[in-house]
């Protein structure tokens, strides 16, 4: 029986990636609705868990689900839903899958959507929409949701006719998680869910114009690897795409045997183990002051997975100025976007330095390394340990400790995701869940119920900001109902504290509209049946921590943190890397 | 900071995409919000069947230097629906633009409007008492110049299908790729920390000589 792929197994690897096989095609036709479809589909797909939101158009879709063995878990808001998709998908590397109903659940669904697009998360939404005849006429709950979810998705479809199902099923998962992955969106009118359909469940996908490149071209590894071999300074800036391929092993290798310095970007914390010597951790705005000094002076540029975000560039005209730039990446948009590169390597990361390793000659790089010991030693990441207030990097160094480095950490957006970068010392890919590109406050509690779902075994701790947690704490809800016991540490400023910080630096410290009234926190908690814990003092964050840990289930801990630090080191908007400040450490 | 690679690269040039799509509902919306959402320019964009009733083809004319129309052509590709992108004016081809123009003509001035239509090939497809109706195919520079000599007659109305486009027949061979001056990086370090008696220059030459260009990556 034909079956996608229609090949078993070619004999060499096929330069394009590859659907999913239908694994159980029915031996003759069978008559199903629309939403019989999907859900099997969903089920064929190998989908776990779904996210979501009930609602009126797509109440026949939920109406099959709960026949399914796909376990559903009711948010609290449609964005809770798509956050935790995508923290899933961020933890596993499998497709993160979230459902919403017509009008303002997909609206509500475009912040979770927008954040997974710009960090290339592979996540499908799957929405309900008003039936086929009344589309367009301004029906209740009715929103043009693939117009308004256009620029925030890689793909999206809306679903005329039954015969299109199970395919643009298939589809939308085999475009989230191929190429450069990313959120596909795919909305169902309720008479489409309805509607009979009769197949064997046996098609062809019907994408010509979509083929995503895996391997890369061999000329241009060749060249790439001569560059290396004769650099005399090389850094490897390491970006989220390392994660994505999962080519963390193969980067290993390729740093260990040029002995190359790796410095990784937000979105690749832990694609590098950062205790390893040649480890330069984060780059950019707030990232080490010896990454970026390494980058200003190499000769040559090897980046994986990276795009040169402004927030890692600073000023392009004298980012890496004497670097020759080799660009490995997928999107073959993203190179010479921002920085024009001399050796354009396209596909995926881990075929490409796969196939690379074994051209890269060992070389002692020693002048080029001592260079680097000598900024480390004078430039680390600092602050004042004799205080008397509890500096924030000190509760992220404690939670280090606590978990041994082991956990996953999921974080808001602020000053407390630039801390816990910063502080806490990464050491395997997917480690780190955070919103890079869209910088989404309240993403850290329901992506880390996500992250704790798709890996139950791991402790998940989400390290967040008052402002941040504020945004999506009734989530806590549903980790009480689905018994899912992540951890939350809010480093309490009672500040949105990055904007103060600004504010403070750029703005003559006038500190308008960025002061939080906020509610004790650990009552919130108790209220939601959460374990609530407050510490607002030094001596007791470890102890906190430690109570925090042995709980067996969801807990916030609140800690006041001193209001007034601020995140350094820091590259000024507008600045080249090298001119990155320290601040005065108090 | 002014070299010949920056006057190179702010040049700007019309630019004829073939765009060949699937046929399905909402792509010229995306097309059309990637232009927008990214800041590109639609010149004129053209939008029909093709022999595949599966596919269609957008003509698109836009302009920008070429930093900016590589980025089109990419952002473009990426598109899921879009199945294949050409630069047209990379290559010999033939443009047209077809309009019909309704143009003030009292029967006195018939004989001269009959005379320029004839001379720029055009027919004319009506007439009424005070007015005629041109029609007129050609480029766009073409049917802008027969504009102009209409203008002192006074038009009354004006439609134009904008241009379509295909690659010529008799081409023999593609001529080489477009390439762009690479944008350049400079900087002066300061000397780093212990490398002082050591000989290490921080700021060596640049490592681009201002003639080189930017790599294409092979497919």
């Amino acid at each position: 029986m034909a079956t996608v792929p229609r090949k078993k197994s070619a004999p060499h690897p096929s330069p394009v990636a590859q659907p999913t096989p239908i694994t159980h095609p029915h031996a003759q036709a069978v008559t199903k609705n629309g939403a019989q479809w999907v859900c099997d589909a969903l089920v064929d797909l190998g989908v776990e868990v779904l996210y979501g939101y009930t609602g009126g158009a797509i109440l026949p879709t939920f109406d099959v689900l709960a026949d399914t063995p796909v376990k559903f878990v009711l948010t609290r808001h449609e964005q809770g839903a798509g956050h935790m998709a995508d923290g899933y998908a961020r933890a596993s590397g499998k497709v993160g899958v979230c459902i919403a109903t017509s009008g303002p659940g997909a609206t509500n669904l475009v912040t979770a959507l927008g954040t997974a697009y710009m960090d290339s998360i592979p996540v499908v939404a799957i929405t309900g929409q008003v039936a086929t005849a009344v589309v367009g006429n301004d029906a209740f709950q009715e929103a043009d949701t693939t117009g308004i979810t256009r620029p925030v998705t890689k793909y999206n479809v809306l679903v005329k006719d039954v015969k299109d199902l199970p395919r643009v099923i298939h589809e939308a998962f085999y475009i989230a998680r191929t190429g450069r992955p990313g959120p596909v969106l795919v909305d169902l009118p309720k008479d489409v869910q309805v509607g009979k359909h009769t197949s064997s469940g046996v098609f062809d996908l019907n994408l010509p114009g979509y083929k995503p490149r895996v391997r890369g071209h061999t000329r241009q590894i060749e060249l790439a690897a001569q560059a290396i071999n004769a650099a005399q300074r090389p850094v490897l800036y390491v970006g989220g795409g390392v994660i994505l391929s999962n080519a963390a092993e193969e980067l290993r290798a390729l740093a260990k045997r040029g002995n190359i310095p790796v410095t990784t970007t937000l979105m690749a914390m832990g694609a590098f183990d950062e205790t390893d010597p040649l480890a330069l951790h984060m780059l950019g705005m707030h990232g080490s002051a010896y990454a970026n000094y390494a980058v200003q002076y190499s000769d040559l540029l090897i980046a994986v997975g990276a795009r040169f975000d402004d927030r890692v560039t600073g000023k392009l005209e004298s980012f890496a100025p004497f670097a020759k730039v080799i660009h490995i990446d997928i999107d073959p948009s993203s190179i010479s976007k921002n920085v024009d590169v001399d050796i354009p390597v396209v596909g995926d990361a881990k075929a490409i330095l796969e196939e690379m390793v074994p051209m890269i000659e060992h070389k002692p790089r020693a002048e080029w390394l001592s260079m680097i010991d000598q900024w480390k030693a004078k430039y680390p990441f600092t602050y004042n340990r004799q205080a008397g207030t509890v500096k924030p990097q000190f509760v992220v160094e404690q939670i280090y400790e606590a978990t041994r480095g082991n956990a996953i950490i999921a974080t808001g957006v602020g000053q407390h995701q630039m801390w816990a970068a910063q502080y806490y010392r990464w050491n395997r890919p997917r480690q780190m869940i955070t919103s890079g590109g869209l910088g989404t406050m309240g993403f850290g509690l329901p992506a880390a119920i996500g992250a704790k779902m798709a890996r139950p075994d791991q402790t998940v701790i989400d390290i967040d900001g008052d402002g941040s947690f504020l945004m999506t704490l009734a989530e806590l809800s549903t980790a009480v109902e689905y018994e899912v016991p992540v951890k939350v540490v809010i480093l309490n400023n009672s500040f949105q504290g990055m904007v103060r910080q600004w504010q403070e630096l750029f703005y003559k410290k006038r500190y308008f509209a960025t002061v939080m009234r906020n509610p004790d926190f650990a009552k919130v908690a108790e209220a939601f049946g959460v374990k609530g814990i407050s510490a607002n003092h030094k001596d007791q964050v470890r102890d906190a921590i430690e109570q925090m840990l042995a709980e067996p289930g969801p807990v916030v801990l609140d800690v006041h943190v001193d209001p007034a630090e601020n995140v350094f080191p820091m590259v000024m908007a507008g600045k080249s890397l090298h001119e990155i400040e320290m601040g005065n450490v108090s | 900071m002014s070299n010949g690679n920056d006057s190179e690269l702010a040049r700007e040039r019309k630019c004829v995409l073939s765009i060949l799509v699937q046929n399905q509902p909402g792509v010229l919306s995306h097309i059309a919000g990637m232009f927008a959402a990214r800041g590109y320019n639609i010149d004129s964009l053209v939008v029909g069947r093709t022999e595949d009733a599966e596919f269609s083809r957008m003509v698109l004319v836009t302009k920008g230097n070429e930093l900016t129309l590589e980025q089109i052509r990419k952002q473009l590709g990426k598109i899921v629906t879009v199945v294949k992108v050409r630069d047209l004016t990379e290559q010999d081809y033939i443009e047209r633009d077809l309009m019909l123009i309704k143009i003030h003509c009292p029967p006195e001035h018939r004989g001269q409007i009959k005379e320029i239509t004839d001379i720029f090939r055009g027919s004319i497809v009506d007439v009424g008492p005070n007015a005629v109706i041109i029609q007129l195919t050609g480029s766009e520079e073409k049917i802008e110049a027969f504009v102009e000599l209409c203008r002192p007659y006074g038009i009354q109305q004006l439609a134009r299908t904008g241009v379509i486009a295909v690659q010529r027949a008799s081409q023999i061979e593609n001529k080489l790729p477009r390439v762009r001056p690479l944008r350049r990086r400079t900087a002066t370090l300061p000397m780093p920390l212990g490398m002082e008696n050591t000989g290490f220059n921080p700021t060596p030459s640049p490592v681009r000589a201002e003639e080189e260009e930017s790599p294409l990556p092979p497919s």
